[in-house]
């Protein structure tokens, strides 16, 4: 498990997740910064992401799209707004109409990336994330696809046998 | 959610779960801006077989409807903070699995990988 603390906040929205790993800041960086690297990694195994714009620079874009078993396609993009190579990126995170232009009405997640290198040589990844909007979150869940749904089922039938129990 | 549950709710709770398509409104109703019609659309059967869903949930307590001028709107009965709070349980879930598979790249990317 590389998730070393979660904290979450109900009320602002937000979310902290702290992760460490066994590699240089460097490397860590590059998995963020390398287009063919963050594609292996963003989407789930079921809805794999192809990443076709990557400018990683303050005001830059980048642009995916996830890939669901049916062969339909769900877009996403980033408008870069902070980097500082290799330990600080930050970016809005929002979803694009089937036209794959951004949907200007759709509300955007805020994420910060901080990047730490440990004494040990490890690295600590810190992911802040800030919801605009329950609806907001709802749809990232829908783009985390089966995860998202299996957990939602799973969480209300968890809720159901404690109270069962009462 | 309701607590002390006597058997016949009990049972009323879990038939109400143990539909698919139950199970799919009460995930919908999250949002509370769903009308019985909007919610119909997602489905391939008739308005009223969705009326009869809604009903089996709302006996079950798990849905509640309310008014909105000619519409009634479907609800799923928890608190706007619980409802936040188990969005982002699912989005920790997310992001822990994409760690998971961040930690594999990157290990992988270490073979052969002069820095």
């Amino acid at each position: 498990m590389t998730v070393t603390n979660v904290e979450k906040d109900a009320e602002r929205l937000t979310m902290r997740i702290t992760a460490e790993f066994d590699a240089p800041i460097g490397r860590v960086w590059q998995m963020w910064e390398d287009p063919r690297l963050l594609e292996r990694w963003w989407g789930p195994p079921t809805y794999p992401a192809t990443v076709t714009d990557h400018d990683l620079t303050p005001g830059g874009r980048v642009a995916y799209h996830m890939t669901g078993p049916d062969g339909g396609t769900y877009p996403g993009w980033w408008k870069v707004l902070v980097v500082e190579n290799p330990r600080l990126l930050e970016f809005e995170d929002g979803f694009s109409d089937s036209d794959g232009n951004p949907a200007p009405d759709m509300p955007t997640t805020r994420t910060i990336v901080t990047l730490t290198e440990q004494p040990d040589g490890r690295t600590s990844m810190v992911i802040d994330t800030r919801f605009p909007s329950l609806d907001a979150m709802e749809t990232l869940i829908e783009m985390g696809m089966v995860e998202g749904i299996t957990a939602a089922i799973g969480q209300i039938d968890g809720l159901l046998a404690t109270d069962s129990t009462a | 959610m309701v607590v002390d549950l006597d058997d016949r709710s009990t049972n009323e709770l879990f038939h109400a779960l143990a539909d698919p398509t139950r199970r799919d409104i009460l995930v919908q109703a999250m949002r509370g801006d769903q009308s019985v019609s909007t919610l119909a659309s997602r489905y391939p059967m008739s308005f009223a077989a969705v009326q009869k869903h809604v009903a089996v949930l709302e006996r079950a307590g798990l849905v509640a409807k309310q008014k909105n001028g000619r519409e009634r709107l479907v609800r799923t009965e928890i608190e706007t903070i619980r409802l936040a709070a188990r969005l982002l349980d699912e989005i920790e879930e997310m992001w822990r699995h994409r760690l998971d598979r961040f930690g594999d790249v990157l290990a992988e990317t270490d073979e052969g990988e002069t820095t």
